[in-house]
């Protein structure tokens, strides 16, 4: 365990020679001591009790980005979302990627640049809200990450201003030398009633063993609205942790869908906080596991004035070996009346050896409130198989079936055609008969 | 075409069918009456090949063949086909792809080619009109939001897209108004010919005003205990099943 310490300690000396006049430095190394201090969790700690980070702890990973790493055209046609038409930042292995980005043709002032570049030119701006909006006590994993920026996008969208072009960040992780680990940070900064949809969509190739450690911040003004796609589908062996975390202003709407697909050790924490009233969060995700891995999303919301709503819908589909966790937190602070929080979290076990804990909790320290809580484990309905069955579905394909319907009911509320098309393809092909089952949705 | 032989069943030990013997021909319709608890439902299921009953002892043959040893898809594929008492909502599942897949998966059992959107789609608009079936039904998910005579419609209009050789009707005429049960009826009777046989389970008579059957059974404690023609069906229904008890 020092060693490996010891070798972050390196890397991140190594990174603060660098950068040693960056005006970040101070934060870089205020992070790092918390990081020191605190090592990786264990299963010890609450907040992370159904996980158990061991294998990303006991890895020795390179945490320097190497700008070398190249991708082809064949590579990025099938990590891009087929007749999107968007604004892409590309990242590969951590370092952003020139050549397959294309920020021009921007309306107007809005910024959407990679934060090595906004890290030098956007200063200003920065120190008022980079590492502003996270709570570095709450996890080493976002100290660590605040200790390593390197890179990750920069977009700041001026007040009343509505981007309709959804803005994509591909994150690429590809065969390195040796085992890596990236930690792109970003920092989305939506003004007055603007509005965007930003898609961050983390891919790897099979085999690779990396860490990805990823921190989004976002900052909400007053009636701004903002659509987040956090699409996970890393490497087989992969560690991905990542954490969003959101302030919201008054009568500002967030939409989250965080969907997990890749992996074999997976953290998505999203911190939520309603800071005004009329603020609105909705959560909506969706994790698809098998073989042996493990995949935890935490969330927690924190309604701090009256008049926020909140409404989380989670749903799971575990087979083999594999194992989920949903925590999902509702914290109603004293002031906050008339709130409404909901709360849903659905699993599908497929197989006898796969396990899901699920924990909604609820905290609540006013007297008028709405908030409901749910959570269901569940096998395929018997009923439903037999109905198909009769008429004429083989076994197998109703199965596959009615578990991509059991999917498809997070997915068709994600409203997005281009990222709908890509998960459903995705999903079924991780199902049995999935060329048959094409035939029936 | 099903010749069922002194059939015993079970669930969880349960006795539900004790020695039930039933022959049926092509071309025929036969109405299987009882009161509740009888084990009407249970005939229906098990022809369908439902889990989860255990045939103690008798046979089922279908055309020839042990219907007990084939899986509910394959019963499906040679031409069985049962109308759920409750059809099940699923959602997700499109309705009309459903249908397709079905019927393709029949036709190519059949030795038949599979029709393509276009054929498929003309031959939906043509039965459809049989039931009366509206048309935004078609693209939602299976019976979802469907009210219960829509759901009954819908299951009809299956069978008739599917034209299977053995149709098990069971209660479709429970729930249904007076209007939804003859537009129901009159479909089933546009389907009755020479190759097909329908087996038509209810607990009321008034399904049997519209359709006729050509045999009425009474069963009563899993078996059956008096068969007769239409004229039964009044009998009954003017003195109740205690009658025959």
């Amino acid at each position: 365990m020092k060693d490996i310490i010891e070798n972050y300690s390196a890397d991140f000396k190594q990174l603060q020679n660098i950068n040693k006049n960056d005006w970040f430095a101070k934060e870089r190394q205020s992070a790092f001591d918390i990081f020191q201090k605190t090592g990786f969790p264990t299963t010890r700690n609450e907040n992370w009790k159904y996980t158990d980070v061991k294998p990303i702890a006991r890895n020795i990973f390179s945490n320097i980005s190497e700008s070398n790493v190249r991708t082809d055209n064949g590579e990025i046609d099938s990590v891009f979302f087929k007749g999107l038409d968007c604004i892409n930042l590309v990242f590969i292995n951590g370092a952003y990627s020139e050549e397959y980005s294309d920020i021009k043709n921007i309306a107007g002032k809005v910024v959407v640049k990679n934060m090595a570049s906004a890290l030098v030119n956007d200063k200003e701006i920065l120190k008022k809200h980079l590492a502003k909006s996270t709570d570095k006590t709450l996890s080493s994993f976002t100290a660590l990450n605040t200790a390593f920026i390197q890179d990750g996008a920069y977009i700041n969208i001026p007040s009343n201003i509505n981007i309709e072009k959804p803005i994509n960040i591909t994150y690429i992780s590809k065969d390195n030398t040796g085992k890596f680990a990236t930690h792109p940070r970003n920092l989305i900064l939506m003004g007055e009633n603007s509005k965007a949809t930003i898609i961050e969509n983390y891919v790897g190739n099979d085999e690779t063993n990396y860490f990805t450690n990823s921190v989004t911040e976002t900052v909400l003004l007053q009636g701004s609205s903002l659509k987040h796609y956090k699409i996970q589908q890393e490497s087989a062996n992969a560690f991905h942790i990542a954490s969003l975390n959101t302030s919201q202003s008054k009568d500002s709407r967030f939409e989250s869908h965080s969907i997990s697909i890749g992996g074999a050790l997976v953290r998505n924490n999203i911190n939520a906080s309603l800071n005004a009233e009329g603020a609105e969060i909705i959560m909506n995700g969706f994790y698809m596991t098998d073989n042996t891995q493990h995949v935890d999303n935490h969330t927690r919301v924190d309604h701090l004035k009256p008049h926020t709503q909140s409404h989380q819908n989670y749903r799971g589909v575990l087979n083999g070996k594999s194992r989920g966790v949903f925590n999902g937190k509702v914290v109603v602070h004293p002031q906050a009346q008339k709130i409404e929080a909901y709360q849903n979290n659905a699993n599908l076990l497929l197989s006898d050896d796969s396990e899901i804990d699920t924990k909604p909790e609820l905290e609540i320290y006013a007297d008028d409130v709405k908030c409901t809580h749910g959570a269901t484990v569940g096998q395929l309905d018997d009923d439903m198989l037999f109905y198909l069955r009769s008429r004429a579905v083989d076994e197998q394909t109703a199965r596959s079936l009615l578990t991509y319907a059991f999917a498809d009911e997070i997915i068709k509320n994600i409203n997005f055609q281009a990222i709908e098309n890509k998960l459903e393809n995705l999903i079924i092909s991780r199902l049995p008969d999935s060329s048959l089952i094409r035939e029936y949705v | 075409m099903l010749n069922i032989k002194d059939l015993y069943t079970a669930v969880e030990n349960k006795k539900i069918l004790e020695g039930l013997s039933l022959n049926v021909k092509a071309g025929e319709v036969h109405a299987i009456m009882g009161p509740n608890g009888s084990g009407k439902s249970t005939l229906a299921n098990i022809l369908a090949g439902k889990d989860g009953y255990q045939v103690t002892k008798g046979s089922v043959l279908y055309e020839d063949k042990n219907l007990l040893e084939l899986s509910p898809e394959e019963r499906a594929r040679k031409g069985v086909f049962l109308a759920f008492q409750y059809p099940v909502e699923i959602p997700g599942v499109n309705n009309i792809y459903l249908l397709k897949a079905a019927l393709n998966a029949i036709r190519k059992h059949k030795g038949e080619p599979e029709l393509d959107a276009m054929e498929f789609m003309s031959l939906v608009k043509e039965k459809m009109k049989l039931v009366q079936m509206n048309e935004d039904l078609l693209t939602r998910s299976v019976n979802e939001g469907f009210s219960g005579g829509e759901k009954k419609r819908n299951e009809v209009f299956q069978m008739a897209i599917l034209e299977p050789k053995l149709a098990i009707l069971d209660e479709t005429d429970s729930g249904l108004d007076i209007d939804a049960l003859r537009i129901v009826a009159e479909g089933v009777n546009s389907l009755r010919n020479k190759e097909r046989a329908f087996i038509l389970v209810t607990h009321y008579q008034r399904l049997l005003n519209y359709i006729k059957p050509d045999y009425v059974h009474v069963l009563g404690k899993g078996k059956i205990i008096k068969s007769g023609g239409p004229e039964l069906a009044l009998e009954l229904e003017e003195k109740g099943y205690d009658w025959i008890n």
